[in-house]
């Protein structure tokens, strides 16, 4: 039999992989594999050809995905239902569901011409960025068990998890703000109009009696700016008195008042034209800047537990039978089984005979470890090859990795000890304000009471921190920008100034600091002629196994060669036929060795031909490419510490490619961790963690700032402030150097606003302040005072190589 | 002159009424994806060039 070579590049027609194994031809066209060709099957019946038609290979690989009947039974589970359905009536529910394959136009034209797949699908909506889909089903006739059956027939399974279940609305805020800003854009814009003739009052350009009609009408727009878009700052001022603080919306506050009761006054007793569109004015360039900082990552997720990845469902094993359950309801000393896959959604000890776990979302480590009955499996780990069989020994919150979650830093808000710098002034400032306001007040009412309220007035009025108050969100909201193009995406602004303060950084070591794709591999044993190369080459080649791809690396390019048979056996290795001769390259047991030498460390993977034994690789995992400049830079600046759960056989060579100012620690378990990283924020240290894992997240949590590390920015991060790109690391000087010249940049802002507070202060003070000075002034110093943040942080950003092109 | 209360009045009703309106597309979401609908115009004519050929052909190119 000869197998199919590597040269003959037929491609599925669904996923556009290259069908290397065998060949599924239907209605003329080739599928890597029976589910590839059973989407196709399903499309093609109901005539919905037109998504191959969009893009060429829209779908994903069928070939890993399990099928086995009773897997969406849990969604039968009324209170499951209940807690995904978004809207249910008698006849009708809407559901959203995230579908992480969404990813091209063929994805959006399918899913939202589901109803033609099937009928009681009143109607389906993509939201492309955020990778969801919204369905209004007909729900007598269909149940959202076979909604979500159908969805994996055609290749696009939701992903439903524990988080999914209480997610919170966070959406419903950002919208609210941009309400207010629209209101006050609305009554700023139409109280200017009616403002223009005041300004011009000399050349009496129109009666009298239209005077008063726009001072009112001024009075009746400034309503809904005072009481419904001010809103957020009388809370927030209001919090903060009841604390005995003052942060930066007192000031703001007494400025709006002061605007607005003095206006009505002067508007309803003296008939002059008051201030409201000035106060129109400051509310709308507030509020502009606050949206400008709530720039959000619409595809990252910065707040996931381990919820979020833990399976909603597990197949309980009763006498003779199986039962799929929420995991809600899983007990201590349940039975469960676990297919290939499949999360372990508890800390259980192993039934089968053997298991092959992957704890690559909990530590970074991507190389499954073997397990034998009888030994205890950690929640967190993903079964690889056939289904086992667990008893379960924890309840799935108060596992080893999750009771982590059970850590009080988890409860509290993580704000830090730093108080944001314009909190900071805002006490001195609104004090000074305070304080000119009344000298002035006493020294003019010596000798007219009536000049001496005005002068008051006009010093709370000019003095309000209109500018102040702008140059931080939008210096904050900028430099998120450009992080964000750097492809360092920060959670909200405030981790900016806390990156600020960083002085000690926390490195984890797996899937951070070392790149599994940069692996060390050294062959011992008999050494190797050219054929076994290309045989070997040719073995690996066919294997999507981690240490295949390592061994594939090593092996660099070699002309191809065809092999007689060759077959991956999971959990074992690759056995392979060449010229009648028996070739397998595996584990320990599967390839069978004699007198090899033991290494402590990393992976072994041993070769035998024609039945003994030649050979073993020795795979370690190396460091990323630019890891040991990193750390020599940021050493020079910063202390560092490295924290690893792993054994500290690798000391020696990780000290000689990062030098000694590192502290190294081992065998840190999560929750190690995170009392190291609390332990040095004790000793006042603002520290910087730098981890991948979910074992890392209480120290990420802990962290003054928690940084993700990841390969694929939109795949898997656990709970951090940050995310950032694992091919961006090596900027992390920059970064952190970028966000200290943030805070200098706020610092000069501030200087610059509080010039122009000091003119018109001294025009105040002097009772010279009209509303026309008033409404020129403010607006310049807030758009100056923008002007001049947004082009001193790009050209900070420019000086330090962060504005370099960059297609995202 | 007086027409100026007449205007006023009509100004402020026009941009009542366009507030109204952004709220309204607010509500409906119009402004939380801006991405797919890029994407979902271009659908349409699509499948007229999938669909169509076989009940009409060409009857309006």
């Amino acid at each position: 039999m000869s197998s199919i070579s590597n040269s003959t590049a037929t491609q599925c027609y669904h996923c556009g992989e290259l069908c290397d194994d065998a060949v599924y031809y239907f209605d003329q066209k080739d599928f890597c594999c029976h589910g590839c060709q059973l989407v196709y099957e399903v499309l093609a019946e109901k005539d919905m050809v037109g998504y191959y038609q969009l893009e060429s290979f829209p779908g994903a690989s069928q070939k890993s995905t399990s099928t086995f009947s009773n897997k969406f039974d849990y969604l039968d589970d009324e209170e499951t239902e209940a807690n995904l359905l978004d809207f249910k009536n008698e006849s009708e529910s809407h559901v959203t569901f995230l579908i992480p394959l969404i990813h091209c136009a063929s994805c959006i034209w399918l899913l939202e011409n589901l109803f033609h797949l099937n009928a009681s699908i009143l109607s389906s909506r993509v939201d492309f960025i955020k990778k969801k889909v919204h369905i209004r089903f007909s729900n007598s006739e269909l149940s959202l068990k076979s909604l979500v059956t159908l969805l994996a027939t055609i290749g696009y399974e939701p992903s439903i998890h524990l988080g999914n279940l209480d997610e919170t609305k966070s959406r419903k805020v950002d919208r609210k703000t941009v309400k207010k800003l629209a209101v006050a854009g609305f009554c700023f814009g139409n109280m200017m109009l009616f403002s223009v003739p005041e300004y011009f009052s000399e050349t009496a350009l129109i009666a009298e009696n239209f005077r008063g009609l726009f001072n009112y009408l001024n009075i009746l727009l400034a309503l809904p700016v005072v009481f419904y878009a001010a809103s957020d700052y009388y809370t927030s001022a209001w919090n903060s008195l009841r604390q005995k603080r003052i942060n930066m919306d007192v000031p703001i506050v007494l400025g709006i008042f002061a605007l607005f009761f003095y206006s009505l006054w002067e508007v309803l007793t003296l008939g002059n034209a008051g201030y409201m569109d000035s106060l129109g004015g400051l509310l709308f360039f507030l509020l502009l800047g606050k949206v400008y900082q709530e720039k959000t990552f619409a595809t990252l997720e910065f707040d996931r537990d381990y919820r979020s990845y833990f399976p909603i469902a597990v197949t309980r094993l009763q006498q003779s039978s199986e039962e799929v359950i929420p995991l809600r309801k899983l007990e201590i000393g349940n039975r469960i089984l676990v297919r290939d896959e499949e999360l372990i959604p508890a800390d259980s000890v192993l039934l089968s005979a053997s298991a092959l776990i992957d704890y690559s979302f909990v530590t970074g480590e991507e190389v499954p470890v073997p397990k034998r009955k009888g030994e205890h499996i950690y929640a967190g780990g993903r079964q690889i090859g056939e289904a086992i069989e667990l008893a379960v020994v924890k309840s799935p919150s108060q596992g080893y990795l999750t009771d982590l979650w059970n850590n009080e830093s988890f409860e509290k808000e993580k704000t830090g000890q730093l108080v944001p710098l314009s909190n900071k002034i805002s006490g001195i400032f609104t004090w000074t304000v305070l304080l000119v306001a009344f000298g002035s007040f006493v020294i003019w009412a010596m000798t007219d009471l009536s000049m001496g309220v005005k002068v008051f007035a006009s010093v709370l009025i000019v003095a309000c921190p209109c500018a102040l108050a702008m140059s931080t969100p939008f210096t904050l909201g900028n430099t998120l920008r450009i992080f964000g193009r750097s492809k360092l995406y920060l959670k909200n602004g405030a981790v900016i100034e806390r990156l600020a303060e960083v002085n000690t950084i926390v490195f984890d070591k797996t899937g951070t600091l070392t790149d599994p794709s940069q692996a060390k591999v050294e062959y011992h044993g008999i050494p190797l002629t050219e054929e076994t190369l290309q045989i070997l080459h040719a073995m690996v080649s066919r294997s999507t196994h981690p240490l295949s791809n390592r061994i594939h690396q090593w092996l660099g390019k070699r002309p191809p060669l065809v092999l007689d048979e060759a077959r991956e056996i999971k959990g074992a290795g690759i056995r392979a036929l060449y010229h009648g001769q028996e070739i397998l390259l595996g584990s320990k047991d599967f390839a069978g060795s004699v007198d090899m030498p033991v290494f402590a460390t990393g992976n072994q993977v041993y070769l035998s031909i024609g039945g003994s034994c030649v050979g073993m690789f020795h795979v370690q995992s190396g460091l990323r490419d630019q890891a040991t400049d990193l750390i020599t830079q940021l050493g020079d600046v910063y202390d560092l510490h490295l924290i690893s759960g792993d054994h500290p056989h690798e000391y020696e060579s990780l000290q000689a490619s990062l030098g000694r100012k590192m502290k190294y620690n081992f065998l840190q378990s999560p929750k190690d961790k995170l009392a190291y990283v609390k332990q040095l924020n004790q000793e006042g240290k603002s520290t910087l963690m730098v981890g991948d894992g979910l074992n890392d997240a209480g120290a990420l949590r802990e962290g003054t700032v928690g940084v993700a590390v990841t390969d694929q920015v939109s795949h898997f991060s656990p709970a951090s402030d940050a995310i950032i790109s694992a091919d961006s690391m090596w900027k992390m000087p920059g970064f952190l150097d970028f966000a200290k010249s943030s805070r200098k940049i706020i610092k000069a802002s501030f200087v610059l606003s509080l010039l122009y507070n000091v003119i018109g202060l001294s025009l105040a003070i002097q009772g010279i302040l009209s509303p026309v000075i008033c409404a020129v002034l403010m607006p310049l110093s807030s758009i100056s005072v923008v002007v001049f943040t947004t082009l001193a942080t790009n050209f900070v950003a420019w000086k330090k190589g962060l504005l370099a092109p960059n297609t995202t | 002159m007086e027409v100026i209360f007449l205007l006023i009045g009509i100004s402020l009703v026009l941009a009542v009424t366009f507030l109204w309106l952004f709220f309204k597309a607010m509500k409906d979401g119009q402004f939380d994806d801006d991405y797919t609908p890029s994407i979902r115009m271009l659908f349409d004519s699509q499948k007229k060039t999938t669909k169509d050929p076989s009940t009409k052909p060409k009857s309006h190119e």
